[in-house]
């Protein structure tokens, strides 16, 4: 957590939240009505009968879905907070997808970590711990609508309790593994768990 | 893909600023002195921390906007009417004050002049800062890397950074500066008049032959369709890279 170094920003008033939203925002956030685009390259475009969702590594038993195998299984429609790690929070954003312990109870993970791969080359690092009990979703939908490319689609993943770099987009594979490695911002300074909570945002936070 | 240094610890420093610069009527510059600033690459952005009397604190991302080479750190902002920290930033900021800064964070939308070329720089209102951290450190380093900027603007008057820009580009026959203006334009203009799409990124853009590095910053619609399109023109993927920039909350 940060520290103030005690000082004021002289004239600086600030808009404080509503009671209500405040207690729902995590230090250093601000609530956004849009729905602000991130990532580091093009928006990659893959076709419904190309895609597939992986999950191998350290498991017991490897699985893949096709998009229609995929669409299938159990659904559920959660209803989140998100937070990105460049400040922005909204609140009572609705998805829908499946939830991570339908996922990976097919598969029986063996090691405790996992490593998000996804097109356009990126990863992220999480635990086990993060996605399982009902906290982590690979979602197609959002607000009753499919999920649009640059917001992720044709899936993503959905760990609304991590900043949002976590809640990795186009994701196609869940690589399970023994010990946490660093994904695509963590190997560039961003903290290795990202709880906004905590205000993990960089390497040391 | 390219990775940064993995950081230390960031720690909120205190930075006092030292000049202010109105780039346009919207858009406010402020350079920072910083005792312990440890170096940036162009591209890289700081966090701004600002604390009320009340010990209400709130934090916002700024792209840097200086080039490493200077001995203060810049950032330029764009003034959000209904926002929170930009009217601030932009109207009541004055040279003395203090806020608390942190940084660099960030370290894949950068460009150093190790990196090489050639350069497609694809900006959009604010998202021109980071773009002209680089500009800046391309000329301060002295290499010849050839450099093209497509930098669309509202209007002649929403231009950040013009003269240098125009500086910029008459300085060195390896630097190319592009405008499009998209809402309206003065008597006489020769420029493109329309938003960026794919005949103006075919008539600028570096050929994909030559493999260029492309890095485009500004509101999604602009940063989606320019990457979308260089794709197309046969740019890898890999060699564009993306940051979303302007007015989602500020």
């Amino acid at each position: 957590m940060a520290v103030s170094t005690g000082f004021i920003s002289r004239g600086f008033k600030g808009r404080r939240a509503a009671a209500g939203d405040a207690s729902r925002l995590p230090p250093g956030q601000y609530l956004d009505r849009g729905f602000p685009v991130l990532s580091a390259g093009p928006t990659p475009r893959v076709a419904l009968d190309m895609w597939d969702l992986q999950v191998d590594g350290r498991v017991a038993y490897k699985q893949r879905w096709t998009w229609e195998q995929f669409l299938a299984l159990p659904r559920e429609q959660p209803r989140v907070d998100i937070h990105c790690v460049t400040k922005w929070s909204k609140l009572d954003t609705t998805w829908e997808g499946i939830s991570l312990d339908t996922i990976l109870e097919r598969a029986a993970p063996i090691g405790e970590y996992l490593i998000a791969h996804c097109d356009g080359d990126y990863t992220t690092n999480l635990s086990l711990e993060d996605v399982t009990d009902g906290k982590a979703w690979i979602v197609f939908g959002y607000e009753g609508e499919p999920l649009a490319p640059e917001h992720g689609g044709p899936a993503r993943l959905l760990v609304s309790h991590l900043y949002f770099w976590k809640s990795a987009k186009w994701v196609r594979r869940l690589e399970v593994v023994d010990e946490d490695e660093p994904g695509f911002w963590e190997s560039a300074g961003y903290h290795m768990r990202g709880d906004p909570w905590k205000e993990e945002r960089y390497s040391g936070d | 893909m390219e990775r940064g240094a993995v950081l230390g610890r960031l720690s909120w420093q205190p930075a006092e600023v030292v000049e202010v610069v109105a780039e346009t009527a919207r858009v406010r510059s402020l350079a920072f002195r910083v005792p312990t600033w440890p170096g940036h690459r162009p591209g890289q952005h700081v966090d701004i921390r600002l604390t009320a009397e009340d010990g209400y604190q709130t934090q916002r991302s700024y792209s840097i906007a200086s080039a490493p080479e200077d001995s203060r750190v810049a950032i330029s902002v764009e003034k959000i009417e209904d926002g929170e920290v930009s009217p601030y930033l932009v109207d009541e900021v004055q040279v003395g004050d203090r806020l608390e800064i942190r940084g660099p964070i960030g370290g894949y939308f950068t460009w150093t002049a190790a990196d090489g070329g050639p350069l497609l720089l694809v900006g959009g209102g604010s998202g021109i800062v980071p773009l002209m951290a680089m500009l800046r450190h391309r000329a301060l380093s002295a290499v010849t890397v050839p450099v093209c900027l497509l930098y669309s603007s509202r209007t002649y008057d929403d231009i950040i950074y013009r003269a240098e820009l125009d500086r910029i580009a008459r300085a060195d026959e390896s630097s190319r500066i592009v405008h499009t203006l998209t809402r309206s334009q003065p008597g006489g203009w020769t420029g493109y008049r329309r938003r960026v799409d794919r005949e103006m990124l075919a008539e600028v853009a570096p050929p994909a032959q030559d493999n260029p590095l492309a890095f485009i910053c500004g509101p999604t619609r602009l940063v989606e369709g320019a990457a979308e399109i260089l794709t197309g023109l046969g740019y890898a993927a890999p060699r564009i890279k993306t940051e979303r920039f302007g007015p989602t909350g500020g």
